[in-house]
């Protein structure tokens, strides 16, 4: 079933791969720059299926995008896919803690991130 | 284009991007101005650029990226204090981070990271070891141990596993969904599920954030464990996972209250939950959070260069349109009509604007050419031996991309020759009573309509008399001929002429300041030295803000109408007759105010048919060009002053000598724009300037 | 001429054919992007006497050549009544002024001979062959060819 899809990614690469991958799969995709255009962007378009968002961004990084997310916004119950190259726990603690669903490690797999998004959203 | 290829080429792009913004990070860190974000800046550039060369498979690079990144996140965290030494080997590291960038975007050249990466580890405390765990798939770390320890060997004959699955209430916080989490389940093979609603209250006491439920499953036809606790990955740490294998056992018994739910539909009592939950915590607010956020930042667009062009060529033929329609109302004689008149002078002026807008679009600070001269520095002090602060100011200076894109190869060359040549060795400077670190300042900013950018370093200033003795050793000056130091100085501008006793490696030899020089000139641009000997030298480079428009002088030599860029244009004048003496075979000298130019005609330089042959009936413009001083040109008449818009004909035909490109006028046609340099030029190579120096003692 | 049934599109090519010096000469219809009255040329300086000049295409500069001078046969005076025709030869695009455009033919190539040893060297740079149709011989024009030479141009030597 196509979704519709927020990416939160600072890096215009990976904005565009993720793109090309869930497009590829009949999604559709938002894209945001960093967590304080995340929010806006949510903001301006209401409610969406997943988002996806990276950690590491300037002005909001993912934790606080997260939590922000998780607080106050009609997305507050939005599947929140984390990207990560973080190999630490204690990072994918944290973000777990902050209120992610789940987490997709880069570099992605397509097929895993398809995947991680059937095990989050209808 | 493959959509992969396009992707690769705006990580590059990307890459570009993100090193300059380390550079910058790096640079403030060195000058002890770093804060917090700036080092996490620094730190995210590079994550960046590992991340996305992860998803190209550039192997080495990310190897190296990652090392790099792990010491800037242990300062970033605090552990690691950024002294000068570190920054040092930052620097270092930042510069073979973009050599291994180059080679990934090359597909060749190898990257010597060894000695670095070295460095690297003794700063992050880890070893070599670390490295092999740089990112390759880490989903094995996202599990915690699973209760059954003994990992039984996938049997041959599909089999059966019992799963009990109890979701704690941080499971729903974070938007987890057990009925997915069985959809994904039933993917692996047939499921029977069971729910359990033993621990379901009744609705009074109901609390929507709590968990009540829990689910017996028995999967059949999976043969593989592994993929069953993927499954359940993001959610183990919040709930009672249980995964057995099983023998196949009768199906269960019914344990619940309520009938056993149907096949994996939508169960009614988990929606509710979910959708209860959220109510219940709403609290109505959909504002942003206290958190605070920046005043929105300047909101940049990012547009295709191509359309830009194209905007910039519309309105350049806008204003060519403008500038007929006047001169066709001139003719109709409708200018009479106030009307008229001032329609076509608001029609100007809003077109003037629009030019002006337009342009500034296109215009871009110097500091993107700037920004690659600390690293070519480090280099060069490397190279020489030489200690060098390099200071950079104006960087915000704003230019046309036009000439943005031919600054770099001149500066470069200033800076070399400001290093190799200038700057004295630390050895030198301290005898000589100045700090061993030679200083070496790049400046650039408005003055006049031209952009003008100044490398001025404190070294040992021209050798004028090994300038002088070299020139005429080379036959460019004659003995007798007296020069002003400034005259001297910008000797070196000559072809051929390099007093390097040894070609040095990097200055080379026949890359000379002629070259550079040439090139300049070919933008409309000059370059000029000056030195004071034993203090320092300093390059003045001055061009165009923009080369695609250009202020000229229309005049009329014959039957033809030429252009000549008021840059070169010193003043106009009507010569007398008795003003002009003939000087040897051919030539014609002009007094001006006591002082003799060498005189030429336009028409026999362009071989034009139907000029004056009497030069004094018509005018002469004396023009400044590099290198031979003053010129007089003469021609028939001044038509006028006009902003041209420059059209090149060398893409459709081939460069002329002595003529830099052409425009279209207000009647239509196309008007030649002269290159004074190249004009004055090909006099000299007819071997008359020498004479001329001579005569005129310049 | 009567398509031969076992032709293939590519043996038949279609040419606009023109006139200059009495001669007739036919360039490949691909290259051709228009055809204008004459129009004075602005004077290049020390360019070789068949380059006329260069006009405004719509705000491109344009080179002319003079066909005829090109062939070494003189400068044609030009009048409104010649034409220039516009075009593209390799990565330039130029003008090349004629005194009419005659006709549009399909050319087969089995009807195009080599051209003859008897015709001037230089004229082989930009010669691509001879047809023969009708009785009319019409040389074909290389238009790449045509300025492919330009790189070569000698410059005429100042006037003292």
């Amino acid at each position: 079933m196509a979704k519709t899809i927020l990416t939160v990614d600072d890096s215009r690469t990976m904005r565009d791969m993720l793109r090309l991958t869930l497009n590829n799969a009949g999604h559709t995709v938002i894209q945001a720059d960093d967590g304080v255009h995340g929010v806006e962007v949510l903001e301006a378009t209401g409610p969406v299926d997943v988002i996806i968002t990276d950690i590491n961004m300037p002005r909001m990084d993912g934790y606080g995008f997260i939590e922000h997310v998780r607080r106050h916004s009609l997305n507050r119950m939005t599947p929140i896919l984390v990207l990560t190259t973080e190999s630490e726990p204690a990072k994918k603690l944290r973000a777990r803690d902050a209120g992610a669903t789940g987490w997709i490690v880069k570099p992605f797999n397509p097929d895993k991130l398809l995947a991680a998004i059937r095990r989050v959203s209808p | 284009m493959d959509p992969m290829e396009a992707i690769k080429q705006t990580y590059f792009q990307e890459c570009d991007e993100l090193l300059l913004a380390m550079e910058e990070g790096l640079i403030a860190m060195e000058n002890g101005e770093a804060d917090g974000e700036v080092i996490n800046a620094v730190f995210r550039a590079v994550h960046s650029i590992k991340g996305g060369g992860g998803a190209f498979g550039f192997d080495l690079l990310v190897g190296f990226a990652h090392v790099f990144e792990t010491v800037l996140d242990h300062i970033r965290s605090g552990q690691l204090a950024p002294a000068a030494d570190v920054v040092k080997i930052l620097l270092k590291a930042g510069d073979t981070l973009s050599d291994h960038v180059m080679a990934a975007r090359d597909g060749a050249g190898e990257v010597q990271d060894t000695d670095i990466k070295a460095e690297l580890y003794m700063l992050s405390g880890a070893g070599p070891d670390a490295e092999e765990a740089a990112p390759t798939e880490m989903e094995g770390i996202a599990f915690t141990p699973i209760r059954l320890d003994i990992e039984e060997p996938p049997c041959p004959a599909p089999c059966s596993w019992r799963i009990r699955f109890a979701p704690h209430a941080e499971l729903y916080a974070k938007a987890n969904e057990p009925f997915l989490i069985l959809r994904e389940l039933g993917r692996l093979g047939a499921l029977e599920v069971r729910a359990d609603l033993t621990r379901m209250p009744d609705l009074s006491v109901l609390e929507p954030d709590q968990a009540y439920l829990a689910w017996d499953v028995v999967l059949t036809g999976c043969d593989d464990r592994r993929k069953i606790e993927d499954v359940f990955e993001f959610v183990t740490d919040d709930c009672d996972l249980e995964i057995r294998e099983d023998v196949p056992l009768p199906p269960l018994a019914c344990a619940s209250r309520t009938a056993a739910p149907e096949e994996l539909q939508v169960p009614e009592t988990v929606q509710p939950a979910s959708a209860a939950q959220s109510d219940a915590s709403s609290d109505k607010k959909p504002v942003l959070a206290a958190q605070a956020l920046e005043t929105a930042p300047k909101q940049i667009i990012r547009v295709d260069l191509d359309k830009v062009d194209r905007l910039v060529n519309l309105v350049g033929e806008l204003v060519i349109t403008q500038a007929m329609l006047t001169q066709r109302v001139v003719e109709c004689g409708q200018t009479h009509s106030a009307a008229v008149s001032a329609g076509l002078n608001e029609l100007e002026h809003l077109l003037r604007q629009l030019q002006e807008s337009v342009m500034a679009i296109r215009t871009q600070p110097v500091k993107s050419v700037f920004q690659r001269m600390p690293r070519l520095v480090r280099e060069l002090a490397a190279q020489t031996n030489k200690q060098v602060h390099l200071a950079l100011e104006g960087e915000a200076t704003e230019v046309d991309k036009t000439v943005i894109e031919r600054l770099g190869e001149p500066l470069t060359h200033m800076i070399r020759n400001a290093i190799d040549h200038g700057l004295e060795s630390p050895d030198e400077r301290i005898a000589a009573g100045k700090p061993a670190e030679g200083s070496v300042k790049l400046s650039a900013e408005h003055r006049g309509g031209r952009i003008v950018i100044e490398v001025a370093d404190d070294g040992r200033g021209i050798d004028r008399a090994r300038v002088r003795a070299k020139a005429m050793e080379r036959g460019l000056i004659s003995a007798s001929a007296s020069l002003s130091d400034d005259e001297v100085d910008n000797l070196i501008f000559l072809p051929g002429f390099s007093t390097a006793s040894q070609v040095s490696n990097i200055s080379g030899r026949g890359v000379g300041l002629d070259v550079v020089r040439r090139n300049i000139v070919e933008l409309g641009g000059r370059i000029v030295i000056s030195s004071t000997a034993g203090k320092g030298s300093r390059f003045s480079l001055t061009l165009p803000l923009t080369l695609a428009v250009l202020d000229g002088m229309v005049v009329a030599v014959g039957n033809e109408t030429y252009i000549l860029p008021l840059s070169h244009i010193v003043e106009s004048l009507r010569p007398k007759a008795s003003d002009i003496r003939p000087f040897g075979s051919s030539g014609r000298l002009l007094n001006v105010r006591g002082g003799y130019v060498p005189l030429y005609s336009v028409a026999d330089l362009l071989g034009v048919t139907g000029a004056q042959d009497d030069l004094a009936a018509g005018v002469v413009i004396l023009v400044e060009s590099e290198g031979v001083g003053r010129t007089a040109l003469a021609v028939d008449t001044i038509i006028g002053q006009r902003q041209v818009v420059i059209k090149s004909f060398e893409s459709n035909y081939r460069h002329i000598e002595g003529i830099a490109a052409a425009t279209i006028l207000g009647d239509g046609r196309v008007a030649l724009i002269l290159d004074i340099d190249g004009l004055v030029a090909r006099c000299r190579e007819n071997g008359r300037s020498r004479e001329y120096l001579q005569a005129i003692g310049a | 001429m009567s398509p031969n049934q076992h032709e293939t599109a590519q043996d038949r090519r279609q040419y606009i054919t023109f006139l200059a010096t009495g001669q007739e000469f036919a360039a490949d219809i691909m290259t051709i992007r228009e055809i204008r009255g004459w129009t004075d040329t602005t004077a290049l300086p020390h360019v070789p006497d068949y380059v006329r000049g260069v006009i405004n295409l719509r705000g491109m500069v344009l080179p002319v050549i003079d066909l005829k001078a090109r062939l070494g046969l003189g400068v044609t005076e030009a009048t409104a009544k010649h034409v220039i025709i516009v075009v593209n030869a390799g990565e330039r695009t130029i003008g090349i002024l004629v005194d009419a455009v005659s006709d549009i033919l399909t050319v087969t190539s089995t009807e195009i001979q080599s051209v003859p040893d008897v015709v001037r060297e230089s004229q082989n740079e930009y010669v691509e062959g001879i047809a023969v149709l009708d009785g009319r011989m019409v040389t074909l024009l290389g238009m790449a060819k045509l300025t492919a030479s330009f790189a070569g141009d000698k410059i005429l030597e100042q006037a003292a």
